[in-house]
């Protein structure tokens, strides 16, 4: 049961990482601030730094090292003891402090409504329409082959 | 001769003055922004990332800028950048078949499940050049269609199902994955290692020697079995955190070339394949990349090593452009010491040469008297 609990809320804080990786700064920013965040202290710095990425050997095999990507994290920890990760592509280091926040808050019990509801909800929204939008712009190229009917005789 | 390595740092200082006023251009143009290079010069900033070896955008577009436009100085400059930052690790394997497609054919099947998909490509242009576009352009918007739910199996697994094609190779839990920029390179190179070399490697070097396989040396009978280009989630195992966590999505090309079929006494034939993948847009890329991969296999193939896109040592010593252009262009900083001594010794030799050569023909010139 607890396991089960355990995995459900690392399933819950990874979506949000994923809505919040993929989300401008400028906009969890605008979200960050219609709630009332409380207060909460600096665990890690924000800091830029590296990342190997890695691909596999013909898409499913063995991994090779492909390039590496700048990346920025840090981590903060709630008055009531929560701790958050903030883990992203780039190098904006105020993005990854309001991840880490956030993450902090999804763990809260007092803030995880208001964080999903009036965050992460309205970026997920904005991150699922820009792929629908890019899906339908993709499918528009799709091929429709058709056979040329030969005439007989 | 150390006078002569003192003197300059006025010139330097002017030279480098000079050259940031060349860079600028004429200055009632408006200047460059790094997002009008990132959106509008895209498929260079794409091409700086991948030999640059460093997924960002910005960071390229400035390197880009700051190049004026040079793609290995560009290249050379975020590779410099890379090694000013500590790396936290090495992500989790991205998975190709979860891509975001924005791009995806198959030269080998019509009718391939999830379909053929062009997305922005120059095929089928007639690369005329386009007069409205040295006026301001305003494209139409891109049109829309229904997207399918359907998944988009990658050509090789389709292919892999039947047992028609060598499957990938499996990752050997006890070794490390190679990483080139941690070891110095040795030979013989596992592929790990050679595919790490090749994607960072000159697209033009590549370009050459996936060609000069096409035309016979080294020939491996390729089909492109599929090129696909799209965004792909990136999860990192984060040790403080206690799981792999979402980074983002980078936007990859990948590039599954088909080759001839081998088998064995012991093993029925199958088709065997070369990879390619590479950061950003990068088509030509990622096909050279996976030509040479295919050739590059030959020792393990037991082909017979006939050409130099088949020579890893060869190819992988000399893919390298920033180490390329460090040995050729250091020949233009001062040699004056080297070069007086070359001069010095020349001028002995010649010496000696006009010396012997006035002896013998001296009994001759008796002779003549």
């Amino acid at each position: 049961m607890n396991v089960a609990n355990e995995n459900g809320k690392q399933a819950q804080r990874k979506a949000a990482m994923t809505v919040l990786a993929h989300s401008e700064a400028a906009e969890i920013a605008r979200r960050l601030d219609s709630i009332v965040v409380p207060a909460y202290e600096i665990l890690r710095e924000p800091e830029n730094g590296l990342v190997m990425l890695r691909g596999r050997i013909g898409g499913d095999g063995a991994p090779f090292n492909l390039g590496e990507a700048t990346v920025s994290r840090a981590a903060v920890r709630l008055a009531t003891g929560e701790v958050g990760f903030g883990y992203v592509l780039g190098r904006d280091r105020r993005k990854a402090q309001m991840i880490a926040l956030c993450d902090a808050l999804v763990q809260s019990h007092e803030f995880a409504e208001a964080v999903e509801e009036n965050v992460l909800t309205p970026l997920r929204a904005t991150m699922v329409s820009e792929q629908d939008r890019r899906a339908a712009e993709t499918a528009a190229t799709r091929v429709d082959f058709y056979t040329m009917v030969r005439g007989e005789g | 001769m150390y006078v002569a390595v003192k003197g300059g740092e006025r010139a330097i200082e002017n030279a480098h003055r000079l050259l940031a006023h060349e860079r600028r251009g004429d200055r009632d143009v408006p200047e460059l922004s790094l997002a009008q290079i990132s959106g509008q010069l895209s498929l260079g900033v794409d091409r700086v990332m991948t030999e640059g070896s460093l997924y960002d955008r910005e960071l390229a577009a400035l390197a880009l800028k700051q190049a004026r436009g040079d793609m290995i100085e560009a290249i050379f400059l975020v590779r410099a950048f890379r090694a000013t930052l500590p790396r936290f690790g090495a992500t989790e394997p991205v998975d190709t078949g979860q891509m975001q497609v924005r791009r995806r054919i198959s030269s080998t099947f019509k009718d391939v499940p999830g379909g053929q998909i062009l997305g922005p490509t120059f095929d089928y242009t007639h690369r005329l050049l386009d007069p409205q576009l040295a006026e301001t352009s305003l494209p139409e918007p891109p049109a829309a269609a229904e997207a399918s739910n359907a998944t988009m199996p990658r050509v090789t697994d389709i292919l892999g199902r039947d047992g028609l094609i060598e499957p990938s190779p499996r990752a050997d839990a006890g070794s490390p994955v190679g990483d080139l920029t941690r070891e110095p390179l040795g030979f013989p190179a596992d592929r790990d290692l050679r595919l790490q070399n090749l994607a960072r490697a000159d697209e033009g070097f590549l370009l050459a020697l996936g060609y000069s396989t096409q035309r016979g040396y080294g020939r491996s009978h390729p089909f492109a079995g599929e090129i696909r280009l799209g965004e792909v989630e990136v999860e990192f195992m984060a040790e403080d955190v206690g799981f792999a966590v979402p980074l983002g999505a980078v936007t990859l090309t990948e590039c599954q070339m088909i080759n001839q079929f081998k088998g064995s006494a012991t093993e029925a034939p199958c088709f065997t394949r070369g990879y390619g993948l590479a950061f950003g847009h990068s088509e030509r890329k990622t096909m050279s990349m996976a030509l040479v991969d295919r050739s590059l296999r030959a020792r393990e193939l037991d082909e017979e090593i006939v050409a130099p896109a088949q020579d890893e040592e060869f190819v992988m010593s000399h893919s390298d452009n920033v180490q390329a252009t460090g040995f050729v262009e250091h020949l233009k900083l001062p040699h004056y010491v080297d070069f007086q001594s070359e001069l010095g010794l020349l001028r002995k030799l010649r010496k000696e040469f006009l010396d012997a050569a006035a002896d013998t023909s001296e009994p001759m010139q008796e002779a003549a008297e």
